[in-house]
Order: C-alpha cells, then sequence, then structure tokens
C-alpha cells in the first residue's frame, strides 16, 4: 500500500488582502494620516454635494416665465430656457437663426464624412478649408440669393464664441508654423522679425491686444478706410493665438533629431519639401498636446471681447443677468455658461489624447 | 570634382545664399514700407482729429476717484499719480496672486498624487473643473453670484474680529505706538541670528558630519527673540477693530469685494495649472531614485526633501515661470470687475477722457513687458541656481 502524499488545497487569501476589504483598506485606511485625510474628504464632500444636488435638480424650477415662477427655492433653470435662443445666436434675428443652424449641420456632416472610406479625402479637405467657409460666410451675413442682410453687430452668444473660435485656430495654426519655421531660419532679418513678433505678443496680455484692435486699428489707417469691429478683433486674436502656436511648434521642431535634417537634405528635398514632407509631420505629432493647449486657452480667451463690447455666450449672460424679470438668477446663469466652456474644453482636451494615441508609432520606450 | 553640365544651374538665382539675402531684402523692405505707412497714417489721423502726442496730460488732473489705493490719492491728483497707483495695484495683485496660487498648486499636485484614493480624485475633480473655465467667467461668477450674495453690512457674519459682508471683508488694522521701533530692530536681530545659526549648523556638518535642526531652532529663534522685544517694549500695538453700524462698517481694515474677487479667482484657476506642473515634476522623477534613497536608509520625509524635490523642481521651473508670467497678464482681467489695475484705469477711464490711445496703450504694454521680462529674468536665475551641475 502505498501512501500518496496529498495536499491538503490552498486556503483563500485573508480577505485583508484581496476584494473590496483590501481596496479600502489600501487606498482609504493605510495610515493614521490616510484615515484622517478620508474622513476630511468625506466631510468636505458631504458639505459640498447634496446641497448642490438639492438646488440643482430636487429643488429646481424648469419651466416660467419670470423669476416669481420659481418658487421652490433651489436653481430657476427657467431663466435659461426662456434665455436660451439669445444665449446660442446673441440678436440675431429669430427668423433666420435657421441659417446658423443650417451652417453647422453642414460642418457637422462634412467632418463626419472623413470617416467615410469612398470620399476622396483631398476634395473633401478642399471643401473644408476653401468652400465652405465662403458658403458660412454668406450664409451668416446674408444680402445674397435673397438671403436678408444681418449686420455683424447682431451676431452674437455661443454662434459668435464659436466662430471666434474656430476661426482664431484655423487661421492661427498656418501663422504659427510660419513664425517657428522663421525663428529657427538661418537667415537673420526674417529670424529677428520673427523673434520680436512673438515675445512682444507674448509679453503683453490679450485685453491690450483687444483694445489696440478695437481702438488703435482705426488710427493707423487712411481715412475713410475701416473695417468692421468683428474683423478686427479676429484680427487681434490670431496674431495673438499664433504667437503662442509657434512657441508651441519650435519646441517640436527642436525636439527632431539633427540627422533628420540632414537627410532631408541628402534626399536633395529642398527646403519647404523638407519641411512638410520630413520635419513637421514629425514635429507637430510630438506636440499635439502643446497644440491642444494652445486651442483650449484661446477658446477660453475669446471671453476677452465682452470687455471691448461684443457680446459672445458670456457677454449675453452678463447681459440677461440685468433683466429685471429675472434679477437673482446671476448663479444660474453661469453655472450654465460654466458647463458649456467646460464641456468644450475638456472634450478638446480628451481627443488629443485620444488623437496622441492614434498616432503613437511606437518610438518611445517602454 | 564634376563638371555642372546644366548652365543655368549656375545662375545666380539658384544660389541659395543670394535667395535668402533677396528674400530677406523683401521682407524687411515690406516691413519698412508697412511701418512708414501706418506711420504716416497715424499722424494725418492725429492732426485731423486734433490729438497732441505726448505725455504731458500726465500732468493735468485726473478728476476721477479710485477705489482702491494704497498711496494718497484723491480725485484732485494728477494722471501720473492715478498711473502710479492702478501700477502698485496690478503688482500687489500679481504678487499675492503668485504666492496663493503656488501654495494651492503644491497642495492640490501633491493631493492628486496621494496613495488616498479619495483625496487623489477631489483635487483631480478641483483640476479638472478650473482649468476647463475661462478665467472672465470665474472672476464674474466670485464677484457677481457669491461676494454679491453676502448680507448687507448690519448683518455681517463674524469670526472672532473679522466681519464679512457685501462691502468686503473687515480685519483689525494694528497701529503702531511709541517704542515700535525697538520692536523692528528686535526682528532684524532674530533674523540675523538666525542666518548665523544656520550657517554655523552646516559649517559644523561638513567639518563633523553631525546634523542640527537649524531651520526649526531658527524659526524658535525668531518668534522669540521678536516675542521678547514686543515685551520689553510694553506691546506697542493697538488694532482697531471694525464696527458694525446700521449702513456701515466703521474702523479697521478692509479688502473690497474687488480685490476679493480677482485675487480669488485668479489664485484658485492658476492654481489648478500649477497643480499638474507639479505632478508631472514629481512624476518625472525616476523611482530608482526613491528606492536608492530608502536604500541609504533615509525616512519617507527626508527622501521628498532631499531627492524627489531638488530634481523635480529642475522640471517644475521652467513651466511655472510661464504660469507666473500668466498671472501677471491675467491680473488685467480685473478690469472687468472694476478692479483698478493697469488696464481699468490707464486704457480705460484715461483713454476715455483723454482720447490718448497711443500714448496709453502702448504704455500698458510697456509696463506689462517689463513686468513680464522681470519675471522670467528672475526665474531664469533661479532655474540656473538649481539646474544639474555637470562636469
Amino acid at each position: 500500500m502505498t501512501i500518496i502524499f496529498k495536499p491538503s488545497p490552498s486556503l483563500p487569501p485573508p480577505v485583508t488582502s484581496v476584494g473590496a476589504v483590501a481596496w479600502v483598506r489600501q487606498n482609504l485606511f493605510s495610515s493614521p494620516l490616510n484615515i484622517f485625510l478620508t474622513f476630511f474628504s468625506a466631510y468636505v464632500i458631504y458639505l459640498l454635494l447634496p446641497p448642490v444636488i438639492q438646488w440643482a435638480f430636487i429643488d429646481a424650477t424648469w419651466e416660467g416665465t419670470s423669476k416669481a415662477s420659481c418658487t421652490a427655492g433651489g436653481a430657476c433653470w427657467a431663466f435659461i430656457a426662456v434665455y436660451f435662443d439669445q444665449f446660442m445666436y446673441g440678436l440675431y434675428p429669430e427668423a433666420e437663426t435657421w441659417r446658423i443652424n443650417l451652417a453647422v449641420i453642414m460642418l457637422v456632416l462634412m467632418v463626419g464624412a472623413f470617416a467615410i472610406k469612398a470620399v476622396n479625402k483631398l476634395y473633401l479637405s478642399i471643401a473644408i478649408i476653401v468652400v465652405y467657409p465662403i458658403v458660412a460666410y454668406f450664409l451668416f451675413a446674408g444680402g445674397v440669393f435673397g438671403l436678408e442682410k444681418v449686420e455683424t453687430s447682431l451676431w452674437g452668444g455661443l454662434f459668435l464664441t464659436v466662430l471666434l473660435g474656430v476661426i482664431g485656430i484655423v487661421a492661427s495654426f498656418p501663422l504659427g508654423i510660419v513664425l517657428a519655421l522663421g525663428r529657427r531660419s538661418e537667415m537673420p532679418i526674417a529670424k529677428s522679425v520673427c523673434v520680436v513678433f512673438i515675445e512682444t505678443i507674448r509679453a503683453v496680455p490679450l485685453i491690450t491686444i483687444l483694445f489696440m484692435a478695437s481702438v488703435m486699428i482705426p488710427l493707423f489707417l487712411p481715412e475713410g478706410l475701416n473695417f468692421n469691429k468683428l474683423l478686427r478683433v479676429l484680427i487681434g486674436i490670431t496674431l495673438f493665438s499664433a504667437a503662442y502656436m509657434a512657441e508651441v511648434v519650435r519646441g517640436g521642431l527642436q525636439a527632431i533629431p539633427k540627422g533628420q535634417y540632414e537627410a532631408a537634405d541628402a534626399m536633395g528635398l529642398t527646403y519647404w519639401q523638407s519641411m512638410i514632407l520630413v520635419i513637421l509631420p514629425q514635429a507637430l505629432k510630438l506636440v499635439i498636446p502643446g497644440i491642444v493647449n494652445s486651442f483650449i486657452a484661446l477658446f477660453k480667451d475669446t471671453t476677452l471681447v465682452y470687455i471691448v463690447g461684443m457680446f459672445d455666450f458670456l457677454g449675453r449672460i452678463q447681459a440677461a443677468n440685468h433683466d429685471s424679470n429675472w434679477l437673482g438668477t446671476t448663479v444660474e446663469g453661469y453655472a450654465f455658461a460654466g458647463f458649456i466652456y467646460w464641456a468644450i474644453c475638456f472634450g478638446m482636451s480628451r481627443y488629443s489624447m485620444a488623437l496622441e494615441r492614434k498616432l503613437e508609432t511606437g518610438h518611445k520606450r517602454n | 570634382m564634376s563638371e555642372n553640365t546644366n548652365p543655368s544651374n549656375n545662375s545666380l538665382l539658384n544660389d541659395a545664399g543670394t535667395r535668402a539675402m533677396i528674400f530677406q531684402i523683401v521682407l524687411l523692405a515690406m516691413v519698412v514700407f508697412a511701418g512708414y505707412y501706418l506711420f504716416s497714417n497715424l499722424q494725418a489721423n492725429l492732426d485731423n482729429r486734433g490729438i497732441s502726442t505726448g505725455f504731458a496730460f500726465f500732468n493735468e488732473p485726473a478728476g476721477f476717484p479710485i477705489l482702491i489705493h494704497l498711496i494718497e490719492y484723491t480725485e484732485a491728483n494728477t494722471y501720473g499719480r492715478a498711473f502710479v497707483v492702478a501700477l502698485i495695484n496690478t503688482f500687489v495683485i500679481s504678487l499675492l496672486g503668485i504666492i496663493l496660487s503656488t501654495v494651492i498648486g503644491i497642495v492640490m499636485g501633491l493631493a492628486r498624487l496621494s496613495k488616498n484614493w479619495l483625496v487623489a480624485r477631489l483635487a483631480t475633480v478641483y483640476i479638472e473643473t478650473l482649468r476647463n473655465i475661462p478665467l472672465l467667467l470665474q472672476m464674474f461668477f466670485w464677484y457677481f453670484a457669491v461676494l454679491a450674495a453676502l448680507p448687507a453690512p448690519r448683518d455681517s457674519y463674524e469670526f472672532a474680529d473679522f466681519l464679512l459682508n457685501k462691502r468686503g471683508i473687515y480685519s483689525p488694522n494694528p497701529i503702531t505706538q511709541d517704542g515700535f521701533g525697538l520692536v523692528i530692530f528686535g526682528f532684524f536681530l532674530s533674523i540675523a541670528a538666525a542666518v548665523g545659526l544656520i550657517i554655523w549648523a552646516k559649517k559644523r556638518q561638513t567639518r563633523t558630519g553631525l546634523w542640527f535642526p537649524a531651520y526649526w531652532s531658527s524659526l524658535g529663534l525668531i518668534v522669540g527673540i521678536t516675542f521678547l522685544f514686543l515685551a520689553i517694549a510694553g506691546f506697542p500695538i493697538e488694532f482697531d477693530l471694525p464696527q458694525k453700524s446700521r449702513f456701515n462698517v466703521t474702523g479697521g481694515m478692509v479688502l473690497p469685494p474687488e480685490f476679493v474677487a480677482v485675487l480669488v479667482a485668479l489664485s484658485t484657476y492658476t492654481g489648478a495649472f500649477i497643480a499638474e506642473i507639479v505632478r508631472a515634476g514629481i512624476l518625472s522623477v525616476n523611482w530608482g531614485q526613491t528606492e536608492a534613497a530608502r536604500s541609504l536608509g533615509l525616512r519617507d520625509n527626508l527622501t521628498q526633501r532631499l531627492i524627489v524635490l531638488p530634481q523635480a523642481l529642475r522640471v517644475i521651473i521652467p513651466p511655472l515661470t510661464s504660469q507666473y508670467l500668466n498671472l501677471a497678464k491675467n491680473s488685467s482681467l480685473g478690469a472687468a470687475i472694476a478692479y483698478p489695475e493697469l488696464v481699468a484705469v490707464v486704457m480705460g477711464t484715461t483713454l476715455n477722457q483723454t482720447g490718448q490711445a497711443i500714448e496709453t496703450i502702448g504704455l500698458c504694454m510697456l509696463v506689462y513687458g517689463s513686468l513680464s521680462l522681470s519675471i522670467s529674468v528672475f526665474m531664469n536665475w533661479y532655474n540656473n541656481k538649481m539646474s544639474l551641475v555637470e562636469r
């Protein structure tokens, strides 16, 4: 008779080292300080969260025509509902707002078409960059094809904010690249022109540039020649943003090893060919986070146009706060504006992270 | 040597140096022409409008009040004086903002790295919320929604001798009496003693290797000696306490709501950015450094202070500099809620009253330019001091 050694089955790990209990012990109660911090944080959350939920949802009023209808004691979202169109379109004539909607739908469809394989990407890009802005401009401004003319002073709300943001981003990106290349160039005059421009703009706040655009530009133009305030502000925002973009791109250019420049030269590529085909694709990929950060900064900075008297999204909220029917709804207005700005900026930063992962070609050491 | 068979390739136009020269000459000509064109337009326009250039208006009476002034100022003072008042206001808010935002940033950055899950989550929510909402909106929120909703003076919140109402934060105002000079003397004496102690401790440590808790004891020296001199002089300070009356508060020191709103918005907003910089800096220090420190037998707080932090600072300082610059420039947003800083006083009121657009805007740009320059010079000096000394 042989005796076979039979090990008894392993005991399960102690409850304190696996599962929820272990997690709580490790992450919340690992030391006296941690225990204190956990209770402190829990107390902070208890102080903040329930009152906010109570105010924003449970006690909130969603419908009504004036502050008087908000009797529940919570948030008065009826204010947002009543003013919604103004927050979105500013003073754009109500009968014409379909034009803005149409332009937005067109843009969404065209950008969405990039996902379709059968579409020619080159034609689509040309359509978006060249054709679309012209179509959108005539849609917004009117005055042709029987469309009613709408002055730019009536443009406002989120529409104006997005318009400033998108045009600023689209225009400042190529300008920033050119400035960065100029700053890295070996031509002394071109280099110093770029350095002076970039450093001057970066040294002053955007407000001074906007004041310059709205007050000083008319002084520098010949008598009689004057252009639209919206355009002047747009130029200011674009130049401002381009200087920051240039510095971001320069960082990427500096990170590309010299061998890449030399290899491109050795292949017989011209300056622009080597930049466009070899250097920039690598450099820009490296600085995607920085580029998106400056886009986000630009989008947030568009709020400053309110200071020079344009009623963007935040400006319309400020204006609505003065309505005597709705006194005392400032918090609701700011909460709504804050949420929209937050959603757009946070969305952009998440998208940049996804883009970074997608373009990752595995040169990173793990 | 191969000979070039295509003669056109040898033409001057295909020479890289010549082409660069031509391009630059064209560029220079364009810049000069644009400058000349704009300048001549400017002169014609100014002549047409009858605006005389120059800073002569600086000696004229300003005629407008400034809510917050740290030096003597009345409506009868000149534009020049108003400019100085505004300049001081900008400096004060930038300096306080830099200090506060650094504190908030370090705390939140460390909290986001905390091993405590709840603390890390809370810090993440704070950072991601504040970073993604425009600063101007946050300033409006603090000013129009939070501070404007505070009670009227007669119903002020009271904490000890502090009052909080919609007119601002009131605190006791210390008024020095005779004999305060002695206390100031004692304070400087204590600082000298503390510096001496630190130098002695360092020398002793290099000589013998023995460690002395110099920083704590020098703090004790400063507090102790100053207090001693206070007692000798018979506590020559009296406090002017703020008193509530029916419609107002009298006495005490006041921080007006404009100031509080700008400061809170600036420092919480910039603090969120600094938190991310601090976090990235600490994460950039190789984990091997921590392990090496532990294997040398250093305790956790010494590991942080002597090994991780000095290396993290090298990564942190350059982006921190640009955050400080941003903060100084963003203080100009205070103009939107009537905090009387440079933009509000000079580019706002002064420009409106005198019409001297070129001078006022140019002056503002010059001031911000030099402010930016001085911050970056200082931070570059600090960065050089902290940076890695290689053989």
